[in-house]
This record gives C-alpha cells, structure tokens and sequence, in this order.
C-alpha cells in the first residue's frame, strides 16, 4: 500500500521536475540571452518534430538508421553466440579467440569508421559494419561467461536421465545460460545504437537520424537537431523496454532462470 | 646479463630472474598461448597484404604500418596525438566521476535529490552520446570545451546511475549499528556509506570511463580539434595514409587495454577487495 502511494508521489514529482526544467529551458531560449537559432523555443522544436514526422522524411530517416542498426546487430548475433558458445565448450577455441577479443575489444568502433570507409566507401556497409563490431564483443564475451557458469549440476543430472548431446543443448545449456546472452543482446544493442549514430555523423551518408543531426548543424537548424534527438531517445528506449523487456518475460523469467541467476 | 651494469644491482637483478625462473615454464606456456592468435592474424594479414587483393595504399603490409609508427614515434607526432587525447580524456572523466559521484549519492541519500534528478537522468541517458556532439559544437563551438565537456556529459550517466544504485543497496542494518554505537553524520557517510556503496561507484567509474573512452574518439573527428588520435585518424583519411590509421588504432588499443588492466583492476584490488567487500 505504501509502495504504491510512494510510486504515485514519485510519478508526480517526476511530473512537476519535467515541468520546471522546461519552463527554465523556455525562460532561457526566450530571454534573448543566447541566439534564437541555437537556442529555439519548445513550441519550435515541437513544430519541426511534428512537420518532419507529418511529410515523412523522420520516418524514413529512422528507417534507413533501423536498417543498419537491425542488420548489423542481426550479423553480430549469428557471429557472436556461436563462437562465444564454442568458446565455453572447447578450450582451443577459447585459448584462441580471447586474446585476439580481448585485444580488439577496448579500441572503440568509431576509430576504425575512416578506415571502413577507405575499404568500402561511404555508405551502408562502413555503418553496418561499425555496428558489427561494436555489438560482437559484449554478446560474445557474455554468452562465454553464460555457458560456463552453466551449473554442472544440471548437466550431470541431464545427462544422467539420459539426455544426448543435442537435447542437452538446447534444453539444458541455451536456457541456462540465457540470462547471460540477453544481458550481452542489451549491452550490445545500447553499443550499436552509439554506433550507428556517430558511424552515420563521421560516414556522411544520406540518409539516417545521425546524418540528419549532423547535416542540420551546418543550417543552424537546432529545432531539426533536438526534434532528432527525441526520436534517437524514444526508439532507444522503446528497444530497451518493449523488445528487450519482452524477450526477457518470454524466455527467463518463465523458465524462472533469472532468480536463480540473481541470487 | 648487460655487461658494465653496476655491481649493486646485478644481486637485486638476479634475485628477480631467479623469483621469475621458478614459474617460468608455466608462465610462457601462457604467454606462447596468448602470442599464437596474433601470429595466425599477422601472418593472414600479411598474406592477403602481399597478394594485393586491396590496392597496397588501402591495405599495407604490417612492416608498413610498424615503420609508420616508428616514423611518427621518433618524430614526437603520435606523443603528441595520444597526449593531447589522453589529457582530455582525464579532464572529461575527472568532471564526470566528481558530479556523478557527488549526484548519484545525493540522489541515494535524499529523496526530494532523487525525485529531481532522476526523470532528466532517465531521459537523457538513452539518448547516445554522440548525438549530442553537434549540438555541443552548436553552443560551445569547435575545439576542446565541447570536447571535454561532451565526454563529462555523457561519462557521468553510468556514474550516476550505479552510484545511486550503491549507496540505496547499503545495507539497512549496518547504518542502523552504526548510528546505534553513536556515529554522527560525517562518519556514517565515510565509514559506512562510502565503502559500502563502493562495487558499485566502481562499476559505475569503469563504465563511465568505458563509454568517455568511445566518445572521445568520435568527438575528436567531429570537433576538429587540432591534436587528437581520433582526429589523426580522420585526418589522414584524406591522404590515403592507412598506415598512419592503422598505427593510431594501434596506439588507440593500448591506451584502452592500459586503462582497463592498469587503473581500473589496480584500483579495485586496493580498495574493494581489500576491504572484503568483493573477493
């Protein structure tokens, strides 16, 4: 009972803050004090979010960033859980890829962007390709960790009801080191999204969110600029809730697997 | 054994070769095991260098890139690059770690702190930092402030959010013992509350430094700052020089390994793990 009075109270502060740190920001862009065109109004940036989303090119902006935020995530999924899986179950392959992931992993995907472009000019494939990268090493390194901590228990007693190699993998080993993969998918989707915004900023293609923030800073165009920020936010974060926040309902915690993982 | 080394030192020298003599069988096994993937990639890269699949310009062999490395070495440029990276690097975390360490435990501490922070935290964290690199650009102008200032903003996020996380996971009781045995404020917050949150202020540090790591490459060839990895990479883009690309990927590589292996796991050994409050 409390809780729920606390959380009200909460959403309602929340509220009032929102508030206030708009009329500031209001106060601030109709005081004169700094340019209107860098600091434009909330009505203005509303208005330019509400055009570019009425003729469509928002849309198709955030459709073309989708794309490669989608296919490059989708090849750094079908890379990084399989060898990530080998990599627990075979100590060869492990003692092999760790150095080399190890090494490649802190070198941020944004540095190899003009090298990209110099081997596959600019475009699609130097964004995809960035995206690759920088979501391969979060799922790899975290569905390593999750087949090994996979508990022995299990397997044993899998094995010794009479379980073969197959269904011991996909009925014992994927669910239990599920926690761990879905931890890996998040981690690298907030990295891939980084990714594919700087990657289309520095890589100047045409078309994408990235592009649009960066192409409207040479027109001054800070309504454009803010209105893109707020799309780039909410399809964050409707990633991280609705597709991340299902993925998880659907497989571990009906399994019950994330108790077990968290306590 | 170099000859002419002074007497005094040869003992200390050999007491150390033989302290490193007893593990040495095991110890380059493992160093044998970490070198033969390298190996295996230099020696493709070399191949598929030589085979000239790419134009060589494109795609230079590694003795290239190791002579362009060299060159820019002796020559103070790539000193310089990696400096003037590094200093801004330190200069943005070190904003970030104190306001979001100073933020987060604001946030933990007192509600009306969390009630304000923490909708502008949540809505502006998922937004990815280089997005707002050119608004930053906008209102700071080219060159460093908007630099060091974009890798303040966007590192202090994960600082803030573990802080807080850390000093509400303190455990209730261990308040409660301490101000039952009489500890006024100032040292419940350093006896208590600051070791007790400290995994996580820790974890939060690394991630921030992690994050201001990748943005700072990308804002150096945004904001056209006039030394800078990011920006000698992105510079020599324009000259075709992908041996001087690939020698600051290089150097990009062990300024992060370095971070990671130096700072953060010598900090975490000193403090947490000492304290037993990790093993």
């Amino acid at each position: 009972m409390t809780r729920g009075g606390d959380r009200i109270r909460s959403y309602r502060r929340a509220i009032i803050t929102i508030v206030l740190a708009a009329l500031c920001y209001e106060a601030i862009a109709r005081s004169g004090y700094f340019p209107a065109v860098l600091v434009p109004t909330l009505p203005k940036i509303g208005a330019a979010l509400w055009h570019s989303l009425l003729d469509g090119t928002m849309l198709s902006h955030a459709g073309f960033t989708l794309y490669r935020v989608l296919f490059g995530f989708g090849l750094a999924i079908v890379a990084g859980v399989p060898l990530g899986i080998m990599m627990a179950r075979y100590r060869p392959v492990q003692n092999f890829v760790l150095p080399l992931a190890s090494a490649l992993m802190p070198i941020p995907s944004l540095a190899w962007v003009p090298i990209f472009i110099l081997w596959f000019g600019l475009g699609n494939t130097v964004a995809i390709l960035v995206v690759f990268y920088a979501a391969t090493f979060p799922i790899l390194l975290n569905t390593w960790s999750g087949v090994r901590s996979v508990n022995p228990l299990w397997l044993r007693a899998a094995g010794a009801m009479g379980a073969d190699e197959n269904s011991l993998f996909w009925k014992v080993i994927i669910p239990g080191a599920s926690p761990f993969i879905i931890t890996g998918l998040r981690q690298a989707f907030l990295r891939a999204w980084i990714a594919v915004v700087g990657a289309e900023m520095i890589a100047a293609s045409d078309f994408g969110l990235g592009w649009t923030i960066f192409d409207a800073k040479e027109f001054l165009n800070a309504d454009v600029m803010i209105a893109s920020l707020v799309v780039i936010g909410c399809i964050g974060f409707l990633f991280e809730r609705l597709v991340f926040g299902s993925l998880e309902q659907a497989t571990v915690m009906r399994w019950g697997m994330v108790k077990a993982a968290r306590t | 054994m170099r000859d002419g080394a002074p007497a005094i030192a040869a003992p200390g020298v050999s007491a150390t070769a033989r302290k490193i003599g007893r593990g040495e069988d095991a110890r380059s096994r493992v160093i044998a095991r970490t070198a033969f993937p390298f190996l295996v990639v230099a020696v493709i890269w070399e191949i598929v260098a030589r085979l000239e699949f790419f134009p060589r310009r494109l795609f230079p062999p590694l003795e290239e890139i190791a002579a362009a490395f060299m060159r820019l070495t002796l020559s103070g440029v790539l000193p310089h690059h990696a400096f003037d990276t590094i200093v801004r690097l330190t200069a943005g975390f070190a904003l970030a770690a104190v306001a979001g360490v100073a933020i987060g435990i604001l946030m933990g501490r007192f509600r009306r702190a969390e009630d304000i922070f923490l909708p502008l935290v949540t809505i502006a964290a998922p937004i990815p930092g280089l997005a707002y690199a050119p608004l930053f650009l906008l209102w700071f102008g080219l060159g460093n402030v908007s630099a060091v200032l974009l890798v303040a903003f966007v590192s202090a996020f994960p600082v803030v959010f573990n802080t807080w996380t850390g000093v509400k996971a303190v455990k209730d009781i261990w308040v409660r013992s301490a101000l039952a045995m009489g500890a006024d404020n100032p040292r419940l917050f350093r006896h208590v509350i600051v070791p007790g949150a400290l995994p996580y202020i820790l974890t939060g540090l690394r991630l921030g430094l992690a994050q201001a790591w990748r943005v700072l490459v990308g804002i150096e060839m945004l904001a056209a700052v006039p030394w800078g990895l990011g920006w000698m990479i992105f510079g020599a883009r324009e000259f075709l020089n992908t041996d001087v690309m690939l020698a600051g990927v290089v150097v990009i590589a062990m300024i992060g390994l370095a971070l990671e292996k130096l700072v953060f796991e010598k900090l975490e050994n000193y403090t947490v793990v000492r304290w037993g409050m990790m093993s």
